[in-house]
């Protein structure tokens, strides 16, 4: 090994949005919400500081992930579930590479949900990108495990049996350390989320919520339609309380003993209005099973906290059975311990 | 490009079959080993076991407890074939306290099973036994043996807690505990046991539940600890002159990974999911980190083999091991490595199947999985270790091949070469052959699926190299480019190039060894941890003046080169495996010979006489 191969210069080249498009023509539907997410990404890469050759994305199978072909960087598009789990091997092998992984409702929840949950309890460091279409888009249009209950598709012609697991949910109740959620058509939110997503030491998790206009379009309309929007999105920010709503008919979410709920901001004391905090993972829970028409829409960073790192608990016992005990010695191994001779 | 003078083989060597095995049971006078031994006696007999008995215990009726001289003790030796005496050297040493093993350490062969009650090794026995220190607490006496620590006086009074009978007689029991376990171990039948203990107690049910309960209960926890046998055991007869110790299969393919992370410079990954019988080897890498050796114990099977590929896609070595049904999940993971094009080695130490089957015991029985068990065209390169110790070089050999080809490579194991042990010549690691790695750092030409014109392996690239960003996947790619591609001439192409990369491989494979004349009547053919049996069989028919040799292959795919024109050379082919024909079938596809298989399920190792008997017939024509 020369020196040539290793991390690369530390401080990372001025780039710009097409540094970071590969050469690749794009495979999506027209008018898929995977174009915007890409192009966030793309737009947010050159803010990270981080030499483009030290960037990695890896994915799994389904729209989502066809994603990697389209960056600039490092990429490998593995098998479907199984993006989490590559990463993983990748991080402990390569402590130094920032890496994504980008995964899509079905792929991350329901085939990779067990890698999922994994990644996320061990707080690999690494940010994962998933995009909630509530569909299966690839395969053309069966329900997803984030479909609501009762989904008509082209499988469940009746309506579909199992109730939906929600990603922001999932991912607390894995003990995620960064936990957020954003819009594909939110394209300034999307950005600073991302950024701050790949900014945090740990497993970051983001739930985009994106559009598939072929087969399950406008499941996020409430985001989408002005209106609905002004009604529900909730912008998370840390230190500032939970109010939504349009101006003249503020609202405020606050909690009646363990219940959120909606009051009319005007009637309500400073006191009782609940500040956003990101270091609290319990309230964070509770924020995660809102949603419209009751609800508002959360949106931003749920929460934000700090946790040990799998790999750097790893690479500190390799560190310390190395300074203890020295590098290892294959030729004192083998002659170490109950051995004899045979003339 | 290869190396022959210094290609990583196992140093044949002489062997004799002992396809038996010698257990002795030591305790206490009042343990009651007599009693147990000749109960194991009577069991081995039902199973149709050939026997030698030896008792021994001390002249006094009641010999002061826990001394040296109260010793008593009672040996066996049953086979499938004629047993003339209760044997020299033990297979197994059961050692209900400290006085006992004193005694009888000594005959215990290098490498064999040594179970002690561990509750008897306090203060006052080990006193009166004259050891200064607890042995049980000397590392070198696992290493040398295969030790099971066992607190039978406390499992026994646990499986008879509710029953009104003091601690005594409650503890008078253990030895069934040990009868039980043994049982487990060596597969006898508890049911004459069983019939005895009713009939012997019938005026004392109580008495009789508990020996009941405590003889079933010594026998469940060989299954949960799921300590294996190996009591067709075959030895070499005279050592070569050298430094040895014991070795184990298991180990024997840690360390070999430990030699190559040494030689290649690399760091390894190994993602295992434990199981029956691979765990054994997790847990051994995990005590070498300063080797850089970096386990992950998986959520699953499948999360095992891509965190491998993924750390290979770094840079790194990935590893990941299992037994035949965590190789079946990660039959599509093999697949992306194929089709990636990325290194990546596989253990698979085989146990009895289908489904969880006999997770306890051997079987050759993934072959076919290892060849075939993926989804399309996926060849890899398939290799077997004959002996547990020549699974080190076989690790070696795995990692060698998979860094200079790209390519995944497995290694079958087996539940009997994990864990049987072998006096082993320890070898000077500076002979093995080098493992280069050559990680692509220049810009100018580069693709990630241009070849190497020798080994057609593309380029190995490590994420953080400025300037070779790329992208691969597992979709089907276009040869040098690694862009997507669906063209139809391009794929035939890609299956033909993915083949052909693992053909070449048997460039790295050294001439046959032929155990026997170049030309016979007879070749036995077999591979992996048949190679004991199948040698001395054929040696013992050489020594008969019989025209018989035997070959045993450590190259499965691709097979060796000169294999073909060497069947042709005898007259019948004999092909004895633990499975119902794999290799048989291979061979005859391969080479349109009329190989004969020999083939018995039993989960247990093939014995020496069997497959003896199976070349007599087929020379003699009946077969």
């Amino acid at each position: 090994m020369s020196a040539t191969t290793g991390a690369g210069p530390t401080q990372a080249p001025k780039y710009t949005k097409k540094d970071f498009e590969s050469d690749q023509d794009v495979r999506w539907c027209p008018g898929c919400g995977d174009y915007a997410i890409l192009s966030a990404v793309q737009k947010s890469m050159p803010d990270l500081g981080i030499p483009k050759e030290n960037i990695v994305f890896i994915s799994g199978i389904g729209c989502s992930s066809r994603f990697p072909y389209y960056m600039n960087t490092y990429g490998f598009h593995t098998i479907h579930g199984r993006a989490p789990a590559l990463a993983t091997g990748l991080r402990v092998a390569r402590p130094d590479l920032k890496v994504f992984v980008v995964t899509g409702d079905g792929d991350g929840l329901s085939i990779g949900g067990n890698h999922l949950l994994h990644l996320l309890r061990r707080n690999v460091n690494l940010t994962v990108l998933l995009f909630n279409n509530r569909i299966y888009g690839l395969t053309k249009g069966q329900y997803s495990p984030t479909s609501e209950l009762g989904k008509v598709t082209k499988s469940t012609p009746m309506g579909s049996a199992d109730r939906p697991v929600y990603p922001v949910a999932f991912a607390l109740g894995c003990g995620a350390t960064f936990v957020a959620r954003t819009v594909d058509r939110h394209i300034a939110h999307m950005e600073e989320t991302i950024k701050r997503a790949a900014a945090h030491k740990g497993t970051a998790f983001v739930e985009i919520l994106q559009n598939c206009n072929v087969y399950n379009d406008l499941a996020w309309n409430v985001m989408y339609d002005k209106e609905q929007r002004l009604a529900h999105e909730l912008r998370l920010e840390h230190g500032k309380p939970l109010l939504f709503g349009p101006v003249d008919d503020r609202r405020a979410l606050v909690m009646d003993g363990l219940n959120p709920t909606v009051v009319s901001a005007k009637d309500t004391p400073a006191d009782r209005l609940w500040i956003h905090d990101e270091s609290n993972a319990n309230a964070a829970k509770l924020l995660a099973d809102l949603f419209a028409p009751d609800y508002p829409v959360p949106v931003g960073v749920f929460t934000a906290v700090n946790a040990p790192v799998y790999e750097e608990i790893l690479m500190e016992q390799e560190q310390r059975a190395m300074s203890e005990r020295g590098a290892g010695d294959i030729a004192k191994l083998l002659t170490s311990g109950d051995t004899w001779k045979i003339e | 490009m290869t190396e022959p003078a210094a290609r990583a083989v196992a140093t044949p060597k002489p062997r004799r079959d002992l396809d038996r095995a010698v257990v002795r049971f030591a305790g206490d006078s009042g343990d009651g080993m007599q009693l147990t031994g000749e109960q194991f006696t009577i069991e081995a007999a039902v199973a149709g076991s050939d026997i030698a008995t030896l008792p021994n215990f001390p002249a006094e009726i009641r010999a002061p407890a826990g001394t040296l001289f109260g010793v008593s003790s009672f040996q066996l030796q049953f086979g499938s074939q004629r047993v003339y005496t209760p044997g020299d050297h033990l297979d197994c040493l059961v050692a209900m306290n400290p006085a006992a093993l004193k005694v009888h350490l000594g005959d215990l062969k290098t490498g064999g099973l040594l179970v002690v009650n561990t509750q008897a090794f306090d203060k006052r026995n080990l006193d009166k036994a004259g050891y200064t220190s607890n042995p049980l607490d000397d590392p070198a006496l696992a290493e040398r043996y295969r030790l099971h620590k066992v607190d039978m006086t406390a499992l026994t009074v646990q499986a008879i807690q509710d029953l009104a009978l003091d601690t005594k007689e409650k503890n008078r029991t253990k030895n069934f505990f040990a009868l039980g376990l043994v049982s487990w171990i060596y597969t006898r039948p508890l049911d004459s046991t069983l019939e005895w203990i009713k009939r012997k107690f019938a005026k004392n049910p109580l008495i009789a539940e508990a020996n009941t309960r405590v003889l079933k209960a010594g026998h469940a926890f060989g299954e949960t600890a799921e300590i294996f046998s190996e009591h067709y055991q075959v030895e070499p007869a005279e050592m070569a002159p050298g430094l040895y110790r014991a070795m184990t299969g298991n180990r024997a393919l840690a360390w070999g990974l430990l030699a190559a992370a040494e030689r290649s410079k690399l760091p390894i990954v190994y993602g295992a999911y434990p199981i029956t019988p691979a765990s054994g080897i997790l847990e051994e890498l995990a005590m070498h980190k300063r080797f850089r050796i970096r386990t992950i114990q998986a959520e699953d099977e499948i999360a095992a083999v891509t965190a491998a590929i993924g750390a290979s896609f770094g840079g790194a070595i990935g590893v990941t091991a299992s037994s035949g049904p965590g190789i079946a999940l990660k039959g599509e993971g093999i697949g992306l490595a194929v089709t990636a094009e990325l290194p990546l080695v596989i253990f698979d130490v085989q146990r009895g199947g289908p489904s969880t089957g006999l997770p306890t015991k051997t079987e050759q029985a993934d072959l076919m999985q290892a060849l075939y068990g993926r989804n399309s065209e996926s060849p890899i390169v398939v290799l077997a270790p004959a002996t547990p110790g020549d699974c080190f070089y076989v690790a070696y050999e795995a990692v060698r091949i998979a860094v200079k080809y790209m390519v995944p490579v497995m290694v079958l194991s087996d539940g009997f070469l994990a864990n049987g042990s072998e006096p082993w010549p320890i070898p000077d690691p500076s002979t093995l052959p080098p493992i280069d790695i050559h990680f692509r750092t220049e810009q100018e030409g580069f693709f990630p699926y241009l070849r190497d014109p020798a080994t057609l392996g593309r380029p190995w690239v490590r994420p953080g190299t400025p300037g070779l960003e790329h992208r691969i996947g597992g979709i089907e790619k276009q040869d040098v480019t690694g862009n997507i591609s669906y063209d139809p001439d391009n794929h035939d192409h890609m299956v033909r190039t993915r083949a052909e990369k693992v053909r070449r491989v048997a460039q790295e494979i050294p001439p046959t060894s032929i155990n026997g004349p170049a030309t016979g009547d007879l070749v036995v053919v077999g591979w992996g941890g048949t190679y004991g049996a199948i040698t001395a069989a054929t040696e013992r028919a050489q020594l008969e003046g019989k025209s018989v040799a035997s070959v045993h292959l450590r190259h499965l795919n691709p097979l060796p080169p000169d294999l073909g024109h060497i069947l042709r050379e005898y007259r019948r082919v004999l092909v004895p495996e633990i499975n119902s024909g794999q290799l048989v079938r291979v061979l005859r596809a391969e080479y349109l010979v009329d190989a004969v298989g020999f083939n018995r399920v039993r989960g247990l190792p093939l014995a020496t006489d069997e497959i003896y008997e199976a070349l007599t017939q087929l020379l003699e024509g009946q077969a």
